[in-house]
């Protein structure tokens, strides 16, 4: 439960839980919100994680 | 009208026209996460944030994350101290129980201290939701 990849899905789904709580009112939309930032977190994460995989150079 | 909306509007109404009540709701939702959103009605999304942050807060501990002292003396640390106190009672808790020393050699410690510091950073916009509420902006 401590690899780097686990604690970063954690911390994602946490944040993503507080910000769609304080951006939306509707259940549902804050439901929807939270899965978004969620999958963002989490896809910038390893899109950015491939790109400076080569290096350093 | 339903008794949650009259408690709602009864809340934010006092919090706009009486003095010293906006502080004190502002002061709340700093002291506990999500007490400010409770007093104002806003139940479901007070208990959300109390669960999270303070369950954030727990984690960053465990991971042996540190709860960093007021250093002026080293700008980043003392901002960090800032960031920590933003959660309330559970950062006095802590401080008070020793818990936070932080382990450096802990592979978790950068990790518990990202956890800790967006805790406390995420409490205060809560806070700053909760003053939105109060005043009608939301």
């Amino acid at each position: 439960m401590t690899s780097h990849f686990s604690l970063l899905l954690l911390f994602a789904l946490l944040v993503s839980i507080v910000f769609a709580v304080l951006l939306r009112d509707d259940p549902r939309e804050q439901l929807r919100t939270a899965a978004l930032m969620f999958g963002g977190f989490t896809g910038a994460a390893l899109l950015l994680g491939w790109v400076m995989y080569p290096l350093p150079l | 009208m339903p008794e949650d909306m009259t408690t709602k509007s009864t809340v934010v109404e006092r919090a706009q026209s009486e003095p010293g009540m906006l502080a004190r709701v502002c002061l709340a939702a700093w002291v506990v996460p999500g007490a400010g959103h409770l007093w104002l009605g806003r139940r479901s999304k007070g208990v959300v944030f109390l669960l999270v942050l303070t369950i954030m807060f727990a984690i960053g501990l465990l991971l042996e994350g540190r709860i960093f002292p007021f250093e002026l003396s080293e700008p980043l640390v003392a901002l960090a101290a800032v960031a920590d106190a933003g959660l309330g009672v559970p950062w006095i808790i802590a401080r008070v129980a020793g818990a936070g020393e932080g382990t450096v050699t802990a592979a978790t410690y950068e990790y518990g201290n990202t956890f800790l510091i967006a805790a406390g950073l995420l409490n205060f916009l809560v806070v700053l939701d909760a003053f939105d509420i109060a005043t009608g902006r939301k």
